[in-house]
């Protein structure tokens, strides 16, 4: 079992910190604003030493206010722990930059912009990454189709790849496999409480 | 007077035999010096973290085999413990043994391929013409489990698909009794070659700080001098029941990563020998119907059966609501899985950690001084697989 060692003043420290556990694991939810301190404090204290950034991502909640969630991944060699930090944003929000924290961030931000839009104040360089050039839309955005607005193919007349609306031969199939069984509903009900 | 000076761009890539896929790497030259490098990715880019929100848990697994390429079950793996974690099921002793020896002989395939592609780049030939015999033969280990060499879909959640077929484990055994004299043939073609020296020795310095901060894992930090594998350190599956030594680096450049790599490969193989040898007797998947089919035979009298088999081909299994972060040691470093589940049979988020992603990204700290000529050299100790890298 891994346990973190966080010391309980910490909430006096930063206002809004609230402290989960998953998996036996640490979870700091904090909002945006004291994300950056939490982060240096996590990296430099002598007794945690969360000097590696594992990942960043972006989880989108569409019918939330705060629709972005945004998720830290952070590892420690030296007390071999883990913990995670979650924040939220806005869809029309920015938060800051983790660049000049931990200099890995920058094409993990970068992603988070390519694929939800989230914006990142501060980032040396915030450009698309995954998707092609002169991307529009954001892919991983609930509300962004699974086929995609444009296809491509080579023109042989224009002889050169051109972008068109995308044109399905047949719809997609999205079977909706979940029994419509009143039954089962119910028996869902008692395995959710679980 | 102070003479003008004017850097060169140039295009590396996307289609360059030493870019190990499609990387479009934009170097900014002094003479030969580079002094920034962009590495443009995504040209692989095949949207599948938004196909796995689509799909149910189970056709999600396949996608994974297609990210590192090199080493697909070591993927698979880290999505099945994912569920496996959410699910709260636990993968018999028999089947954890067999995946601990596919991820073994992934982490072989793995380094066959990155050291004799590295030693290629940088103009030795015969490494990986040596080294592709041994993979076929890895290969066909694959095949003969999973029914096919590369896309396995073997490691499903809850344990693998199926048992050994008769004499593959001899077969193995076999393969591993032979295979260090490879590593020592290998070895004797580059370990103290010349050529090959002065290609690697001091190029690509990391420093551990420097690794550390960088997003490094695996081999990348290894290299560098810090003794970190995911197999020691944060045990999964019955890791902890074998013996083995992590090889680590002292100058962290591309020549101990070399180094590191077979040093690994022979831990590998001695993994693999004694997971054939105590590898205990019973079921290889986990027995719980909810998850795992039934047997054909079982389909054939048992009408419950039948409907659990009908039921998880079609709707599949629900994952209670829960996230969880799952990682595994893959030959590149740390390959992990947040997994989002919101109660349905379809994961809500899946987002996967690379490792080659953060060695990508850190090719413009590594290369930056360094001559035109080194770009290979890095590129190919980096470990670079696109498959994973653009997702």
């Amino acid at each position: 079992m891994l346990k973190v060692n966080l010391d309980p003043n910490l909430k006096e420290q930063f206002k809004s910190l609230k402290v989960l556990e998953n998996f036996s694991e640490p979870v700091l939810e904090i909002n945006k604003e004291e994300l950056p301190n939490l982060l240096i404090y996590l990296r430099d204290n002598k007794s945690l030493r969360f000097r590696q950034l594992i990942d960043i991502l972006g989880v989108d909640y569409p019918k939330r206010e705060n629709r972005f969630d945004v998720i830290y991944l952070l590892l420690s060699h030296e007390f071999n722990n883990r913990i995670t930090i979650k924040t939220s944003v806005k869809l029309d929000e920015a938060l800051a930059s983790v660049v000049p924290i931990f200099p890995v961030a920058n094409w993990f931000e970068r992603e988070a912009f390519d694929m939800y839009g989230i914006k990142f104040t501060n980032h040396p360089d915030l450009r698309r990454i995954l998707t092609d050039y002169e991307f529009e839309g954001y892919p991983l955005r609930k509300d962004f189709p699974l086929s995609g607005h444009t296809e491509v193919r080579y023109d042989d007349e224009l002889k050169k790849v051109v972008y068109e609306p995308v044109k399905l031969a047949q719809a997609y199939r999205d079977f909706d496999t979940e029994s419509p069984w009143e039954g089962t509903k119910y028996i869902k009900k008692e395995q959710d409480k679980r | 007077m102070a003479k003008e000076t004017k850097t060169m761009n140039l295009n590396f890539g996307p289609q360059h035999p030493a870019a190990h896929g499609v990387l479009r790497l934009i170097l900014e030259l002094d003479g030969e010096v580079i002094e920034r490098a962009d590495p443009h990715i995504g040209l692989l880019h095949r949207g599948t973290e938004k196909l796995i929100e689509n799909k149910t848990y189970t056709q999600a697994v396949p996608y994974f085999d297609r990210l590192d390429y090199v080493a697909p079950m070591n993927q698979e793996h880290a999505f099945a413990l994912a569920i496996e974690k959410l699910l709260e099921i636990r993968v018999p002793a028999r089947g954890s043994y067999i995946r601990v020896i596919f991820c073994e002989i992934g982490r072989i395939l793995s380094h066959i391929l990155n050291i004799t592609t590295q030693a290629l780049d940088v103009g030795a030939l015969t490494p990986s013409l040596w080294g592709f015999e041994e993979r076929e033969k890895l290969m066909v280990f694959y095949e003969r489990v999973s029914g096919s060499r590369l896309h396995a879909n073997y490691f499903r959640p809850g344990g693998v698909h199926q048992d050994f077929p008769v004499g593959l484990k001899e077969d193995i055994l076999e393969f591993c009794k032979n295979f260090p004299k490879v590593i020592d043939d290998l070895e004797n073609l580059l370990t103290d070659n010349r050529i090959f020296k002065q290609r690697n020795v001091d190029i690509g310095i990391v420093s551990p700080q420097d690794a550390v901060a960088h997003g490094f894992s695996g081999v990348m930090l290894r290299g560098s001098g810090i003794a970190w594998d995911l197999r020691r350190a944060q045990s999964y599956e019955v890791y902890d029941k074998f013996k083995f030594k992590i090889p680590i680096g002292k100058n962290g450049d591309c020549y101990d990563r070399y180094l590191c790599r077979i040093e690994e490969m022979r831990e590998s193989t001695k993994i693999i020998i004694d997971a054939l040898n105590s590898m205990p007797e019973g079921p290889v998947m986990t027995t719980d119907g909810k998850v795992s089919p039934p047997s054909r035979a079982d389909m054939k009298k048992s009408m419950e059966a039948l409907i659990h088999h009908f039921k998880l081909f079609t709707e599949g299994y629900h994952v209670p609501k829960g996230e969880v972060y799952s990682c595994v040691e893959a030959p590149k470093g740390e390959f992990g899985v947040y997994l989002i589940a919101d109660g349905s049979n379809k994961p809500y988020r899946c987002k996967i950690k690379a490792p080659g992603f953060a060695h990508l990204q850190a090719m413009d700290y590594v290369i930056k001084g360094h001559m035109l000529a080194d770009v290979p050299a890095v590129l190919g100790s980096m470990d670079i697989v696109f498959g994973e890298i653009d997702r």
